[in-house]
């Protein structure tokens, strides 16, 4: 575009005259003139927008890296998370609170024995004698998924019921809306509080993957499907009442549409962006929730690490091994910030109402 | 009699924005007299409104004066710094927005907001502004006007806004008043009653008015002078009697053309092809020659400079280079 | 059926429409907003019948009662003699379709014009294969005059004439004889506008669709229909023939109206004495009793406050709702 201000500007009548200037343009060369910008979806116009962003771009590098730590660090690290720790098929009692990188006197006696060299214990041990690396690794899985299948868990419910009762309107919309009120005034931390103890009595053992996490966690995992849906249930109530005045959805019932066909191609790709928005920010907070709990004790089973729960066993030593504190602590600001940045980065690429 | 109050030379206005520089004013020069109605027209994109907002500082964020001059009695304001800026503006010359539902503010009454400009600019005390305040909206035709000092925006109707707007934009005894699409967004018995009290207010109180609007048949009714704008350039200014008789732009013509008018029903209308230009994506040449009937090679490949061609006719097409040189038979002198 | 007999069916029937939205009034009290209140007009096939009036007048919600996007509080609509129910417009919106105004919020932004133009072909499932549906969508495209080649772009990558004229397309897929146009060139700037108006026109003279023309804008109506009908107030006040209309408007009305028409002209413009209407259009919710009009009117009597008159023919199909003129 710059050509325009290069371009000499010639005063009409001292340029040199030339007729065959002046003849009519021909279809062809005038549409060379017209061209249309080149073609972009919306999203592939986001994830550029999303791109340019030093912030978003940081949090996602961040991610990505604590979510290969916790794949490969446990094929990598040779200890368990609940495996105290052994030289040579022997206890090693000697590896109580270890500092970072240092080894216990038996690791040390061993290696000067053998020459062989044996992995360090890159945050040290705990007074369990358990490798403290692959406990906070272990935490950060456990935290991590439990913030994703609650957002997960939130996400569906949420989405259903918001969009059911935003696109129904009326008197089905006033009930459920009430029903979402009084989901609203139950305290949440009381609820999952008795819950978990409740279950604790009901049924103390549960098959599985259940049963490792422990009753506390399935408690927190049935409040977020019970009580934290309500907060995106409204809010994609609210969306769907404004994208449901857009004249394209009046267009498709002009059609003849039925309302699921009008709900699945017309509301809910538009609420799309809001979605995303909301389950990346729900993740923290649901992180956060299940911190809190097992930092009370309310948490994973022992002896299941989860972040909360390192930094509540961290709280005894806290004189003497403040970093016992520091790591879970540290991990768990890391993820909250990073997820918190990666959410507002993509409001910033999805909103419509700040695009141009 | 006709002092030149107001001068706009070369404006150049880009939009940065993150698809590139969108240059929304490409070089455009104008005078305004005092006391005269100057009309803007162009359809959306064409810069009108950047133009008016360029004159009050008043552009987005990413909007910047890039080159030229805006000459106000002789002094480039876009040189003042903000003091002058802020005195400029409202007490110099004020503007009236297309929307009246919300250029007001709703948490406000209709009187503060009114006093808050006149205490603003004036050194009047309350009780004065109070007063100034109630005469204003009497001068715009509001009944009742001590009753509408203490009402909210939203207890009024779209036309009695737009009459407050005018009342809030002539509360300092402006120069000038700048309408940008003042009656767009209202229906056309209420348009009737703000065009005509507009020109009753310019022709009591004395203002020039630029009115900046899509609508030829609200600047027929109201301008002396009249600017057609296409692609951010002046394509064509004069006399409405000029531009709506003789018009000497393709465009202009064009946009005649396309107009359904009141007599004859069944003639059909001639559009204007093609579709409005691409700002992100201007052509080397003439920005309209895409859509011109009547393009030529030679527009194509050269913005057309503008010509005189009576005292008061100004117009930048290809097509008049072309008269004048077949009339003088390709003799190169002016 | 004795319509039968006459030369020309009555495409369209529209009987005594209304129109009324509950509007909250506080502790669950809800009061009657008459957007309709007794709407009556016929369309034959292939005509064009402008429906002129401000905003606010209820001629949108008449468009969209007459499609059943609203449940009519009372009144009839026939279509080619046959009464349009809830049940029976499934099939009845295959006859009859609707162009809307905005041209950006009228097209889902996360759809290509393929699907867009194809969704009513989906719906109603006129096609048996890809190939078929494929070729349905490029010849509606050709139509409207938009380029196959823009199939596969999005909704927002075109500018307004463009959009609308996508809008129209989806609109023809079914193949209907009767459209509502709800303002489709009032977003338009005035170069792109013509372009629209003719493809109406061409269209119409084509596929031999009738029209119902909503617009405020009495230059654009007038040029279009054939006949043109005014309301006020949720009511009609008059209807005429186009020519009719604008040259002997009788409703005072209707006279301000076209007395408030900007012309393009100056010399006419400037000479014109404009009749300016003085105060503002009543709120729905407070009805003015007897004539709607009566407020703002200069030859009101007492008796336009007890009695709300009537439309009546004056000849020539004629009709206006005034006791004085």
């Amino acid at each position: 575009m710059s050509e325009m201000d290069k371009m000499p500007k010639k005063a009409p009548f001292s340029m040199q005259i030339d007729l065959s200037k002046f003849e009519k343009a021909t279809e062809e060369e005038k549409r060379q003139q017209d061209v249309m910008s080149e073609s972009t979806t919306f999203f592939k116009d986001s994830m550029r927008k999303l791109f340019k962003n030093p912030l978003a771009v940081f949090s996602i590098v961040v991610l990505v890296c604590i979510i290969l730590l916790i794949i490969i660090a446990p094929k990598v690290v040779p200890y368990g998370y609940s495996e105290m720790l052994q030289v040579n098929g022997v206890r090693d009692k000697t590896a109580q609170n270890l500092a970072p990188m240092t080894y216990s006197e038996k690791e040390l006696e061993y290696m000067e024995e053998t020459g062989e060299k044996l992995f360090p214990h890159i945050f040290g041990t705990d007074e369990l004698c358990r490798d403290y690396f692959i406990r906070v690794v272990y935490g950060t899985r456990v935290s991590l998924s439990v913030g994703l299948f609650a957002s997960i868990i939130v996400l569906i419910i949420g989405v259903l019921y918001g969009s059911i009762s935003g696109y129904a309107g009326g008197r089905v919309d006033l009930i459920m809306m009430r029903v979402v009120d009084i989901i609203y005034s139950l305290p949440d931390m009381l609820v999952m509080i008795l819950l978990s103890v409740v279950l604790k009595e009901v049924m103390p053992d549960m098959p599985g993957l259940l049963g490792k996490l422990g009753s506390n966690m399935v408690a927190i995992f049935m409040v977020f499907g019970m009580l934290y849906w309500v907060g995106m249930a409204r809010l994609i109530r609210g969306q769907i009442l404004s994208v449901k005045e857009n004249e394209y959805v009046l267009a498709a019932r002009t059609i003849g549409a039925k309302p699921g066909r009008i709900i699945r191609r017309h509301i809910l790709p538009n609420c799309l962006s809001v979605i995303i928005i909301t389950t990346a920010l729900q993740i923290p907070s649901a992180i956060f929730t299940e911190s809190f709990l097992s930092f009370i004790g309310l948490g994973v089973q022992a002896p299941m690490p989860s972040l909360g729960s390192l930094a509540n066993a961290a709280r005894g030593g806290l004189n003497s091994y403040p970093y016992k504190l520091l790591f879970p602590a540290l991990m768990i600001c890391l993820i909250v910030l990073a997820l918190n940045l990666l959410g507002d980065g993509l409001r910033d690429a999805l909103d419509p109402k700040l695009r141009k | 009699m006709s002092e030149k109050i107001l001068e706009v030379k070369n404006l150049h206005t880009s939009f940065f924005t993150d698809s590139g520089e969108v240059r929304a004013v490409n070089g455009v020069s104008f005078e305004l007299d005092a006391g005269k109605i100057l009309g803007i027209v162009g359809e959306s994109g064409s810069g009108k409104s950047v133009t008016a907002y360029s004159i009050m500082q008043i552009l987005a964020s990413t909007g910047k004066v890039v080159d030229g001059q805006i000459l106000y009695r002789g002094e480039d304001i876009l040189k003042y710094n903000k003091d002058q800026m802020r005195q400029f503006r409202g007490k110099k010359c004020s503007i009236i927005f297309q929307d009246p539902m919300t250029s007001l503010n709703p948490t406000f009454t209709i009187g503060s907001q009114l006093m808050e400009a006149i205490l603003l600019h004036t050194s009047r005390n309350k009780q004065e502004a109070h007063d100034r305040a109630a005469e204003m909206l009497t001068l715009v035709g509001v009944n009742e006007p001590e009753k509408r000092l203490k009402q909210y925006p939203h207890e009024l109707s779209g036309g009695m806004r737009q009459r407050v707007m005018i009342a809030m934009a002539l509360a300092c005894e402006p120069d000038i008043l700048i309408a940008d699409e003042p009656t767009t967004a209202l229906d056309v018995t209420i348009q009737a009653q703000i065009l005509e009290l507009m020109q009753e207010l310019q022709k009591k109180l004395g203002m020039a008015i630029i009115l900046v609007t899509h609508d030829l048949g609200v600047i027929a009714g109201m301008c002396d002078e009249i600017i057609v704008m296409y692609g951010g350039r002046v394509c064509e200014r004069g006399t409405a009697e000029d531009i709506f008789y003789s018009p000497k732009h393709e465009y202009t013509k064009g946009l005649l053309r396309s107009i359904p008018s009141t007599g004859n029903q069944k003639e059909k209308l001639v559009p204007i092809g093609g579709t409005p230009i691409n700002l992100l994506n201007m052509p080397k040449g003439c920005a309209f020659c895409a859509r011109c009937s009547e393009a030529m090679k030679v527009c194509l490949e050269a913005v057309p400079e503008e010509i005189q061609l009576s005292h008061s006719h100004y117009a930048s097409c290809w097509m008049n280079v072309k008269d004048l040189m077949q009339k003088e038979g390709g003799a190169s002198n002016e | 059926m004795s319509n039968e007999e006459k030369k020309v069916q009555k495409l369209v029937e529209v009987e005594g429409l209304k129109q009324y939205f509950p509007v909250k009034s506080g502790w669950g009290k809800t009061i009657p907003l008459k957007a309709v209140d007794g709407v009556s007009f016929d369309i034959m096939p292939g005509e064009t019948l402008g429906l002129v009036g401000e905003s606010g007048c209820g001629k949108t919600t008449v468009g969209r009662s007459i499609l059943r996007l609203y449940e009519p509080t009372a009144g009839e609509v026939r279509y080619n003699g046959e009464l349009v129910t809830r049940k029976n417009m499934h099939e009845f919106r295959k006859e009859m379709q609707m162009v809307f105004q905005d041209p950006y919020s009228s097209l889902n932004p996360r759809m290509t014009v393929e699907d867009i133009i194809g969704e009513p072909l989906d719906v109603h499932k006129l096609y048996t294969t890809k190939g078929e549906r494929r070729d349905k969508i490029l010849h509606l495209m050709e139509l409207v005059g938009l380029n196959a080649e823009h199939a596969t772009r999005y909704a927002h990558e075109f500018s307004g004439g463009q959009r609308q004229r996508i809008g129209i397309a989806r609109a023809l897929a079914v193949d209907p004889k009767f459209i509502v146009c709800d303002e489709p060139v009032s977003a338009l700037d005035v170069s792109i506008q013509a372009q629209v108006i003719n493809m109406f026109e061409e269209l119409q003279e084509k596929l031999g669709v009738a029209y119902l023309f909503i617009a405020h804008d009495l230059l654009v109506v007038h040029h279009i229909s054939n006949r043109i009908a005014v309301m006020y107030l949720g009511k009609i006040v008059e209807i005429a023939d186009a020519d009719e209309l604008n040259d002997n408007p009788m409703h005072p009305y209707t006279q301000s109206l076209l007395s408030a028409v900007p012309i393009p002209d100056p010399k006419i413009a400037k000479a014109k004495k404009r009749i300016v209407l003085e105060g503002d259009v009543p709120s729905p919710l407070k009805m003015p009793s007897g004539c709607a009009f009566r407020t703002r009117c200069k030859y009101a009597t007492e008796r336009c406050a007890q009695e709300c008159p009537a439309l009546v023919d004056r000849g020539n199909g004629h009709k206006v709702a005034c006791f004085n003129q």
